[in-house]
């Protein structure tokens, strides 16, 4: 846990950074004004649009050193604790569950919500829950089919079906 | 009498049939919410909060989808305990020392009366906070329509800094949570210059229309927690044998004043206790407990199943979140992550959250607090009248739990925002949260922050618009500077305490 915690806290401090300098962007229509020209007061207008963000990144930045030390040290929880960040179990949780819902995001644009959905309960009901294929078929079959009545039906936003549009075609017909 | 009559008006209105229906299912889905492990009254409001669009656009009203969200708030912490008393582990962090005695009581075969206990001082809890609030909120708010913008941006670091001073967690990891909430908060384009701001990695179509509030709080409380959830808990729980029937229902509620002293303690320090804009219902029902102890006249019952130490946390939580209304509403600051969500969601609705609000919106407020009434008589008839019910759906796998809450996170966000590039970075939150989770990163601040970012940023720049770029006008008003102060020393308390350690040695407490 301690390795985690340190390395997190480098990878933070390190998009701490990284929101200082966009912080301090100047807008591209006014080239001519200089990189974090905006992060303090500007006159007869107060505090610049860069001025918020970049001294909270800052704040960041500090917090993320004081909790490296910490880590150095080993005086906080995780950093004391000889748990591993993530366990054999965990691992393999994060890349089934976590893969699921990958698969989810990229089904989405060849099978819209309606396939995504049938496909991710299909997959986590059978392969990660273990249920019957009547339980699974069920749900997986009933899901989608409450989702296009509430939404598409009911409350008239259109969710993305990809290549499957065709199939509802029939369906608006009968409902919209 | 201008309050009893406003009240009066509000009951009323809260009980026109739509209202009344939107309480009773935003109390069954709270109760449901609050009674499985893993989720809370956050995660139900912030999920279901696109949906309430819906009732939005079908009564034309603002007030009946905050009915509908303040109901689950309000079952969700009645149906902590459910699971707390039978499976053994919290429903939510609100209801964790609701376990400490509940648990014990239900091993010894008596579940059914750790359950009434329960719901009746939930019950008891909920009134008199309910009575505190419509006492306290008007007369707060008037106070409140005095303050300028260093008073409001004096309140809201008064906010952050209780998290600091007061929250128990890690405090770099703090800061660290509500300095990122309030910088993912300025994404997109600066109101008052029109200049980009944080357009990462120049990627117009994520970042542009700026980082959405729902994004971060589904992606947190939706997606992240449930995965933490799931690596925590592995899908498992046993539930302990619950024998109810009416007649043992009604004995109950008979033995329920034994526990008198317990709801008393809980009810009135759970309120106060929820003010606290760090604080909130966990905290107060661990208080509570822990003061019901330190007087009991027999301290050793507590964890053997004692009744006090079931009604003390029951009867605090849900004070105390009617207590983290009262900032929310009068000040427009949140008490709790939950009040957070509630508040974005009157933003979305067109509502200005604050002293205004009162003498504004009065259609919107006394309909709303009378809704606390009425959701409270509610909540504790459908706890007492559903156990069976919920004690039926407790035992619903959490594999077929999980993918479902995955589902509604994903196309709730959707349907809220219209555009995939939000459901994806909802998504990469989600990681994002489940990680910084696993090392104790408290998230909760970040999602007050990014909740209260656009509020508190305007209101610093226009006082030191006002002030010439001079800091001192925080200090030099009169009610701003107090405020200041006070908030300077709770984030320096930590040091503070550090240093006494360092001289004396920790306390026995710590």
């Amino acid at each position: 846990m301690r390795k985690a915690e340190l390395v997190t806290a480098v990878l933070l401090g390190l998009m701490s950074l990284y929101f200082m300098w966009k912080a301090g962007e100047p807008p591209s229509w006014n080239p001519d004004v200089g990189r974090f020209a905006n992060i303090g007061m500007i006159e007869g207008e107060g505090p610049g649009s860069g001025f918020w963000p970049f001294w909270l990144s800052a704040v960041m930045l500090v917090c993320c050193i004081w909790i490296f030390i910490n880590g150095v040290r080993r005086t906080s929880p995780p950093s004391q604790s000889t748990e591993p960040f993530l366990d054999a179990y965990g691992r393999r949780m994060l890349a089934l569950v976590g893969g699921g819902l990958i698969g989810f995001l990229i089904l989405i644009e060849f099978a819209g919500f309606y396939g995504a959905i049938f496909v991710f309960m299909m997959y986590y009901l059978l392969v990660l829950g273990r249920h019957s294929v009547g339980v699974t078929l069920s749900i997986s079959t009933a899901l989608p089919v409450v989702c296009f009545f509430f939404f598409d039906v009911a409350m008239r936003i259109v969710l993305p079906k990809g290549y499957l549009e065709p199939l509802f075609i029939p369906l608006y017909e009968m409902f919209l | 009498m201008d309050v009893l009559i406003q009240l009066g008006s509000g009951i009323l209105v809260a009980l026109e049939p739509m209202n009344l229906g939107l309480a009773v299912l935003g109390v069954v889905v709270g109760l449901f919410v609050g009674a499985m492990p893993g989720l809370g009254s956050v995660n139900g409001v912030a999920i279901l909060l696109p949906f309430t669009f819906v009732i939005q656009q079908a009564t034309g009203s603002a007030t009946s989808p905050m009915i509908f969200l303040a109901a689950i708030y309000y079952g969700a912490m009645y149906g902590g305990a459910i699971s707390s008393i039978t499976l053994g582990i919290p429903g939510a962090s609100t209801a964790v020392a609701t376990t400490f005695d509940g648990r014990p009581m239900a091993l010894k075969g008596m579940a059914d009366r750790a359950l009434v206990t329960a719901a009746v001082a939930s019950f008891v809890g909920g009134t008199i906070s309910n009575v505190l609030f419509t006492a306290f909120a008007p007369p707060l708010a008037s106070v409140a329509l005095q303050f300028g913008d260093p008073e409001i941006f004096a309140l809201m670091l008064l906010a952050f800094a209780t998290f600091v001073g007061l929250g128990g967690d890690d405090i770099p990891k703090t800061i660290f949570s509500i300095c990122f909430g309030l910088v993912l908060a300025t994404v997109g384009f600066d109101i008052v210059s029109g200049e980009p701001r944080l357009i990462f990695f120049d990627s117009v179509e994520w970042f542009s229309r700026g980082i959405q509030f729902l994004v971060l709080a589904i992606g947190v409380y939706g997606i992240g927690e449930m995965i933490w959830t799931i690596n925590s808990s592995r899908y498992g729980t046993s539930m302990a044998n619950v024998d109810v029937s009416f007649s043992r229902i009604m004995a109950s509620i008979r033995n329920f004043p034994e526990a008198w002293k317990g709801t008393a303690i809980g009810s009135f320090l759970g309120f106060f206790v929820g003010i606290l804009p760090a604080a909130g219902a966990t905290p107060g029902s661990l208080m509570s407990y822990g003061v019901a102890k330190m007087t009991a006249r027999d301290p050793g019952q507590y964890g053997k199943g004692s009744v006090d130490g079931i009604a003390a946390p029951e009867a605090a939580n849900n004070s105390a979140s009617t207590g983290a209304m009262l900032p929310m509403m009068t000040l427009g600051i949140p008490g709790s992550p939950t009040t957070a969500v509630l508040l974005a969601g009157m933003v979305i609705w067109g509502l200005q959250p604050g002293p205004l609000l009162f003498s504004e919106q009065p259609d919107f407020v006394w309909p709303l607090i009378g809704s606390f009434y009425i959701s409270n008589v509610v909540a504790v008839l459908v706890n007492l009248a559903f156990i069976p019910l919920f004690l039926w759906m407790l035992r619903m796998p959490f594999t077929i739990l999980a993918p479902l809450i995955f589902v509604l996170s994903l196309v709730g966000v959707y349907a809220a925002y219209q555009n995939i590039y939000d459901v994806r970075l909802m998504v990469l939150v989600g990681f994002g949260a489940f990680f910084i989770r696993i090392l104790d990163y408290p998230l909760a601040p970040a999602v007050l922050a990014i909740v209260l970012g656009p509020i508190a940023e305007p209101k610093l720049r226009q006082s030191l618009l006002f002030s010439d770029g001079d800091f001192s006008i925080f200090f030099t008003r009169p009610i701003a500077g107090p405020i200041t102060v006070i908030a300077i020393i709770l984030i320096l308390l930590p040091l503070f305490k550090m240093i006494r350690n360092k001289i004396r040695g920790p306390s026995p407490a710590e």
